[in-house]
C-alpha cells in the first residue's frame, strides 16, 4: 500500500426523486482510496454504502443521480473525471480500469450462456485479443481452485454458489482493472467458503496489484481483509481508520456499538449488546450528529450542530464532538481485556 | 431426560439428484440428503444446526416438523409416530392436525412468508381463527397486540395496520415469529432466520427468541451456517449444538463441549471460518479442498475425508461410526479412538 490516492470522491450526492420527496442516500461524501489498499466499507443496509460504490462507477440506477466529483487517477495517464464521461468511455471505463463483483453471482451472469462464453464476449467487446485472453483466465481461474477444463464448460446453475461467485470474480478480472469494487460478494455463501474466498482475495491482490474495495454489513468478515476501514451510518462515513486503530480506538460510538453488538465464539453472550433505536430514513432530516437520536452521549451541542469527520489521532478520523471521551465513555465488549493501550 | 418432544430415529432421506420430475428417462442414483440421523429434542430445548449448504440441515430440520416424509427411519412427536398420525395408520394418539400446529417454522425469507396484500392484523388473525375458533375478534386482537409489542413492536397498534412491504426486514421476521407463536407450538424449526438480517440485528432477534423460550417454554431447533449465531442462542439456553457434513451429524455436545473441546477435524475447521474480531489473521484456509464434494456422489469412507486436514488412509477405506467422547457429547471420526488403525495408516497427500 502506497499513500498515492486511486480514487478521489468529492462532495458525493446521491438522490432518487420518491413519493414522500427527496430521498438523500448519500449525503455529501468525501473519500481518498489508496492505491493498492484493500479498502473496507461498512454499513447497515440502507446506510447509502452500496450507492457509494456504484457512484464510483457512474452506475446509481433510475431515477436516481450522482453529484460531485469522483476522480480516478489510474496508475500511468491522466486523471479521469468519473461522472463526467460519455456512454462510450464510461462503458470501457467499467471493467477496464475499475471492475465490480455484486452479491449474487446468479443475476450478474447470463443463465443461457456458458462460462466460457462470457469471458470471451468480454473480452470480445472491449477490443481484447481473445486467445491471450482466455490465457489469462485460465490462470485466474486456476488461482483461484477451480478446474478452468470444467468450469468454462458449465453453464451458471451448473455451479456451487461459492464456484460460481469465484467464477464472477475471474470475470471481472479478466480485462486487467487497476481497482475491484466488491458489494457483498460473499454474503450468500458459507461462512467456510467466505473465509476461504476472503483469503484468496488477498492472494490474488498482490498477484495482480489490485485496488480493492471491499463493501459489506459484516464487520468481523471485514476485519479479515481490509487495511483500512471506513463506517458509514445514515448516509455518510461516520469514521475512517486502519483496521487495527479502529478494533483497538474506535472514537465514534456508532463504530463501538457495532464492534459490541457482534456475536463471535469468546464474549460471554449476556455482554453482547444491541442497538438501540432504529435507522435513520433516507426522507428526512436530522440536525446536527446524524447519530444523536441513537447516541448515550448525545446532548445539545450533537443535536444542533454537524460535527463532520475531524483528526482522533494519526490517519484516523471520526465525526463526533467528544471523540476524545468516547473510549472512556463506552467500552466496546468484544475487546480482550489487557490489550496494549498506547 | 424423560421423553422427547421430539425424537428422530434412524432418519434418511433421499431425492432424485435432478430435484424434480423432469429427468424420468435418466437413470441417476437418489442423493441421499440425509443418512441415518437420530437426533431427540427435549421440551424447551435448544439445538442449534450447522453446515454448510447442502449439507442436508435444512431437509433434516422438514423432517422433524413433519413436512418432509423420511425415506426411512421414524420421526416421533411425544412418542405417537408423525407419519402415522399423518396418514391415520394404527392407534393415533394424537391427530396430526395438532402435531403440525405444535411443530412451527420460520424461514429465512420473511417476505415470501407474508401475504403482500395483507395487512400485518389480518395476517396474524387466520391461524387464531382456525386453531382457537372459541376466540372473539377482540380477544384475538388483544393477544395479537400484546404479543408484537413483546417482540419489540411499538406501539402495535400502528404496525397491524401496516402491508408487509412497509416493515424491514427484521420487522417481518418479528411478524412471522409471532404469528407462529401465536398457535402456541411445542417447538419452532428456525431455519437460518436471522441470516438475511444485518450482523446488527441477529443479536436483537436472537435475543427475542430466547425471551420466547424462556416465556413460553417453546423449544428452538435453530438451523444456521454460523457457529457464532449457533453459539450465541444455544449457549443461554443450555443447548447443544449438532454439527453436519454430507447427510451426517458429524459431531453434537453440549455448546461448551463443541467450542473449547471440539473433536472432529470439520468442527474445527468451521471454528476457524468463525471470523474473530480480536485474532491474529491466519494466513492457510486448513482443508485440502475448498469445495463440498457433489453431494449425488459423495466420497466413500468418511465423507469428510477429502478435505480434512487429518485425513489418512483407513478414512478413505471405512466409514466412522460416532464415538462417545463426553457427556452428551459424540463425534463420528475416528481419531477419537485411541487404537484404531487410523493412527498407523499412511497420511492422504494431494
Amino acid at each position: 500500500m502506497t499513500d498515492d490516492v486511486a480514487i478521489e470522491i468529492r462532495d458525493l450526492e446521491v438522490t432518487f426523486d420518491v413519493e414522500r420527496g427527496e430521498s438523500n442516500v448519500v449525503r455529501n461524501v468525501d473519500l481518498d482510496v489508496y492505491r493498492e489498499e484493500t479498502l473496507g466499507i461498512v454499513g447497515e443496509s440502507g446506510s447509502g454504502k452500496s450507492m457509494v460504490a456504484l457512484s464510483l462507477l457512474d452506475a446509481i440506477p433510475e431515477p436516481g443521480g450522482a453529484s460531485g466529483e469522483v476522480i480516478y487517477h489510474p496508475e500511468n495517464g491522466d486523471p479521469v473525471s468519473v461522472l463526467d464521461l460519455d456512454p462510450e468511455a464510461l462503458r470501457r471505463f467499467r471493467w477496464e480500469q475499475i471492475a465490480m463483483v455484486f452479491q449474487g453471482a446468479m443475476t450478474s451472469f447470463n443463465p443461457v450462456m456458458s462460462i466460457r462464453e462470457h469471458f470471451r464476449e468480454t473480452l470480445q467487446d472491449h477490443g481484447y485479443d481473445v486467445p491471450a485472453g482466455m490465457e489469462r483466465g485460465t490462470g485466474i481461474l486456476e488461482q483461484l481452485y477451480l478446474d478452468p477444463d470444467r468450469v468454462f464448460e458449465s453453464y451458471p446453475h451448473e455451479l456451487s454458489g461459492g464456484m460460481r461467485q469465484r467464477a464472477l470474480i475471474a470475470l471481472s478480472l479478466i480485462l486487467e482493472p487497476e481497482v475491484l469494487i466488491l458489494d457483498e460478494p460473499t454474503a450468500a455463501l458459507d461462512l467456510l467458503m467466505q473465509r476461504s474466498i476472503i483469503n484468496l482475495l488477498r492472494e490474488i491482490q498482490a498477484t495482480f496489484e489490485l485496488t480493492l474495495v471491499f463493501i459489506t454489513h459484516d464487520l468481523p468478515l471485514l476485519t479479515k481483509i481490509a487495511d483500512r476501514m471506513a463506517v458509514m451510518y445514515a448516509f455518510d462515513f461516520v469514521e475512517i481508520a486502519g483496521t487495527q486503530e479502529l478494533l483497538h480506538h474506535s472514537g465514534h460510538p456508532y463504530t463501538r456499538a457495532l464492534l459490541s453488538t457482534t456475536p463471535d465464539l469468546t464474549t460471554p453472550p449476556e455482554e453482547i449488546q444491541t442497538i438501540e433505536g432504529t435507522k435513520p430514513d433516507p426522507v428526512e432530516y436530522i440536525s446536527g450528529c446524524s447519530y444523536h437520536p441513537r447516541c448515550p452521549m448525545a446532548d445539545e451541542q450533537c443535536r444542533a450542530t454537524e460535527p463532520g469527520l475531524m483528526d482522533v489521532r494519526a490517519n484516523h478520523e471520526a465525526s463526533c464532538h467528544y471523540h476524545a471521551d468516547v473510549p472512556d465513555e463506552i467500552t466496546i465488549r468484544n475487546r480482550p481485556r489487557g490489550v496494549i493501550d498506547e | 431426560m424423560s421423553e422427547p418432544l421430539l425424537s428422530m430415529d434412524g432418519v434418511t432421506v433421499e431425492f432424485n439428484s435432478s430435484g424434480g420430475t423432469l429427468d424420468l428417462l435418466s437413470n441417476e442414483q437418489p442423493v441421499r440428503a440425509v443418512d441415518d440421523v437420530s437426533l431427540d429434542v427435549g421440551e424447551n430445548d435448544v439445538v442449534a444446526l450447522i453446515g454448510e449448504s447442502g449439507c442436508g440441515k435444512s431437509t433434516l430440520g422438514k423432517a422433524a416438523i413433519g413436512s418432509q416424509r423420511p425415506t426411512s427411519g421414524s420421526v416421533s412427536y411425544r412418542g405417537q409416530d408423525v407419519w402415522d398420525a399423518r396418514k391415520d395408520r394404527g392407534a393415533v394418539r394424537i391427530p396430526f392436525e395438532e402435531i403440525r400446529r405444535s411443530l412451527q417454522i420460520i424461514h429465512q425469507d420473511p417476505g415470501s412468508a407474508l401475504n403482500p396484500n395483507q395487512r400485518v392484523l389480518t395476517s396474524l388473525m387466520l391461524p387464531l381463527k382456525k386453531w382457537q375458533p372459541e376466540l372473539g375478534y377482540e380477544e384475538r386482537e388483544e393477544r395479537i397486540l400484546t404479543l408484537l409489542e413483546h417482540v419489540g413492536m411499538s406501539p402495535p397498534e400502528d404496525f397491524v395496520n401496516r402491508y408487509p412491504h412497509q416493515l424491514s426486514g427484521g420487522e417481518q421476521q418479528r411478524v412471522v415469529l409471532v404469528r407462529a407463536l401465536l398457535l402456541n407450538p411445542d417447538m419452532i424449526l428456525a431455519d437460518e432466520a436471522i441470516s438475511a438480517l444485518d450482523v446488527s440485528l441477529r443479536v436483537e432477534m436472537m435475543d427475542i427468541m430466547l425471551d420466547l423460550q424462556s416465556v413460553f417454554d417453546t423449544s428452538f431447533l435453530f438451523i444456521s451456517h454460523d457457529l457464532s449465531n449457533a453459539r450465541y442462542i444455544a449457549q443461554q439456553a443450555g443447548g447443544r449444538i449438532a454439527v453436519m457434513y454430507l447427510g451426517e451429524i458429524v459431531e453434537i455436545g453440549p455448546v461448551e463441549e463443541i467450542l473449547e473441546n471440539p473433536q472432529h477435524p470439520y468442527t474445527k475447521v468451521l471454528k476457524w471460518a468463525t471470523p474473530e474480531l480480536y485474532e491474529e489473521r491466519e494466513e492457510d484456509v486448513p482443508i485440502r479442498e475448498i469445495d463440498v464434494p457433489d453431494p449425488t456422489n459423495p466420497p466413500a469412507g468418511c465423507r469428510f475425508h477429502t478435505r480434512c486436514p487429518n485425513a489418512r488412509e483407513a478414512c478413505r477405506e471405512s466409514h466412522p461410526e460416532p464415538y462417545a467422547v463426553g457427556p452428551d457429547h459424540d463425534s463420528q471420526c475416528f481419531r477419537s479412538d485411541e487404537s484404531h488403525e487410523y493412527w498407523e495408516s499412511e497420511p492422504l497427500h494431494d
